[in-house]
């Protein structure tokens, strides 16, 4: 079980302080499939990179299955079972796919098992495998990539930042099944996903709605997502490629 | 052999046994196993030190090596070894040099390569420099080597210098005739107070030649890096270097990428970038719960891969 408790993040934003979580407090229990969703610049990258270590609350404490990890590093937490795919992907000049995969299990993993978990993601193993996770990867592929490395760690809790931000249509399908099977998968694992999808957040079973720093709306799907449905919080397909195009524009 | 040169000639020769093909050990000064094959030919030079080995025309998929242990401190060397390459080969030659110093004195090799390969002729050529042992003595390599490239051949050389070697100037000349093709890549780094020092002059002297020279490297600690590589275009041809660089603690390095065209025809381009590994990548790497001491590791081996 996650609890935050009275969590703020203040930062320096040309020279005057700026408070970007306020004082959120939750809980995320075991097991569950959980969607962050609400308007960008609303917090929820800060609270997931707080979460994983990335970046430090300036108030407040964190729990994760009864220790207080408020004061532990990005690697300890990473040890305890926590798992963070990045909203914007890294890119690293010689690492293989096979390298992060491998460093992400942990172990000497064969090649066959590092396959699994591309194809789990949608990418055709032997293309990729040997590939370096370089400026020749679209986005899309690099998202992919992302995802599989969480899904080869052994993770109690996992946290997707838009895992849809920058993948097609077609691959967008495939994306959704991975998350339904994520959710399905018997497997001790509690997944967080921070997204605007409607198809995401139709298969949680709990929504929070993150706005301005605080928690703004929270509870089971069939009590948010009628709430919700139809905003920009929870939209269809078509929302991201149009938002594109107006973006374009 | 013994122990100490054994482990060198493993690390500068991936050799694990007596390899099959050509060979000459060079240990502490002296040969010390040699075999010349029926396309091969292995000999001592009647003048100076080093040696000449001749590839007969038309030979493929044979290779030569010719690793240099030196593991007695004080030992300085200058050895020179010519390359004649007939037409029409495809062949891969492994050099290397290794040195342990447990002394108080420099040991020092300086060896100087000449390659004449021959028409439409191929050749893989990898060398790497490995230094240990902890005396006072610094472990020094100023290798040269000389290339120079008949019509429509091509040659790969591999250099790699990952450890231990105190001193390096490294110069490379290369000549390339009609339609002729070298492609090079570099790898270094250099840790504690380690100096090496790259230099690449490559003539692209008759139409269709092209090269693409590649360093990458690192520098560690308060080592000290410079790249120098000019490729001049003196006819229809195509030249491509690159110096990539991750600098760490109070490295310095100095990259000089320098294209020369002296003709209307001359494709050239240069790309130089140095930098400290980025924060992100070692966030990233963290996440999936390594050190950050390990995830700078993971990085840089990669980037050295
Ligand atoms: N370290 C920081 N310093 C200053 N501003 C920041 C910092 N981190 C995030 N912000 C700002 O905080 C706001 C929330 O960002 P973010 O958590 O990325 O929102 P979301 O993921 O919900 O879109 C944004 O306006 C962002 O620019
Ligand atoms: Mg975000």
């Amino acid at each position: 079980m996650l609890e935050l408790k009275n969590i703020s993040f203040g930062a320096d934003s040309d020279g005057k302080k700026v408070e970007i979580v306020r004082d959120i407090s939750l809980t995320v229990p075991d097991n569950k499939f959980v969607v962050i969703t609400g308007p960008n610049g609303g917090g929820k990258s800060t609270l997931a990179k707080i979460i994983a270590g990335i970046e430090r609350n300036t108030a407040g404490s964190i729990i994760f299955n009864g220790e207080d990890i408020t004061e532990k590093s990005i690697t300890e937490r990473a040890r305890l079972g926590i798992g963070f795919a990045f909203q914007q992907p890294v890119r690293f000049k010689g690492l293989t796919v096979l390298d992060l995969l491998r460093i992400a299990a942990g172990r000497p993993i064969k090649m066959d098992a590092a396959c699994e978990y591309l194809s789990e993601v949608g990418l055709c193993a032997k293309d990729y495998i040997n590939r370096e996770v370089n400026a020749s990867l679209s986005g899309g592929e690099l998202k992919r990539i992302e995802i599989a490395t969480v899904l080869a760690r052994d993770v109690k809790l996992a946290l997707f930042d838009e895992p849809e931000a920058g993948i097609d249509l077609w691959s967008f399908n495939n994306l959704i099944r991975i998350f339904e099977k994520l959710r399905e998968s018997d497997k001790e694992r509690t997944i967080v996903v921070i997204s605007h999808q409607e198809r995401i957040l139709n298969i949680a079973d709990e929504i929070i709605v993150l706005a301005d720093g605080r928690v703004e709306k929270q509870g089971s799907k069939d009590e948010i997502l009628p709430e919700i449905i139809g905003t920009k919080y929870a939209a269809g397909e078509c929302y991201k490629l149009t938002e594109g195009v107006k973006g374009n524009a | 052999m013994d122990a100490v040169q054994l482990q060198l000639m493993r690390e500068v020769a991936d050799l694990h046994d007596v390899p099959e093909g050509a060979y000459n050990f060079r240990a502490n000064g002296e040969s010390v196993g040699r075999n010349s094959t029926a396309n091969i030919d292995i000999t001592s030079k009647t003048e100076g030190s080093g040696i000449d080995i001749r590839i007969k025309p038309g030979t493929k998929n044979e290779s030569v090596h010719i690793p240099v242990v030196l593991s007695e401190s004080g030992l300085k060397e200058t050895v020179y070894n010519d390359f004649y390459i007939g037409e029409d080969c495809d062949v891969l030659i492994v050099a290397g040099c290794g040195i342990d110093n447990c002394g108080k004195q420099d040991s020092e090799h300086d060896g100087i390569h000449r390659f004449y390969v021959g028409k439409n002729s191929r050749v893989r050529y990898v060398e790497k420099h490995y230094g240990s042992g902890n005396g006072d003595g610094k472990r020094i390599l100023n290798p040269v080597t000389e290339v120079y490239m008949e019509e429509g051949s091509s040659m790969e050389m591999e250099m790699v210098q990952i450890k231990g070697v105190d001193s390096t100037e490294r110069a490379t000349i290369a000549e390339l005739k009609k339609d002729a093709k070298l492609v090079v890549r570099e790898r270094l780094m250099t840790h504690g107070s380690q100096n090496a020092v790259s230099t690449y002059k490559v003539s692209l002297n008759e139409d269709g030649s092209s090269a693409d020279v590649v360093s990458r490297s690192v520098a560690r600690d308060s080592s000290y890096q410079k790249f120098d590589a000019c490729i001049i275009g003196n006819a229809a041809c195509s030249g491509h270097t690159e110096c990539d660089s991750i600098i760490m603690d109070k490295g310095r390095i100095l990259a000089l990428p320098a294209l020369e065209a002296n003709n209307v025809d001359a494709a050239l381009v240069h790309e130089a970038a140095i930098g400290k590994i980025a924060g992100e990548q070692l966030i990233k790497l963290m996440t999936l719960g390594l050190t950050e001491a390990e995830a700078e590791e993971q990085i840089i081996n990669g980037f050295l891969k």
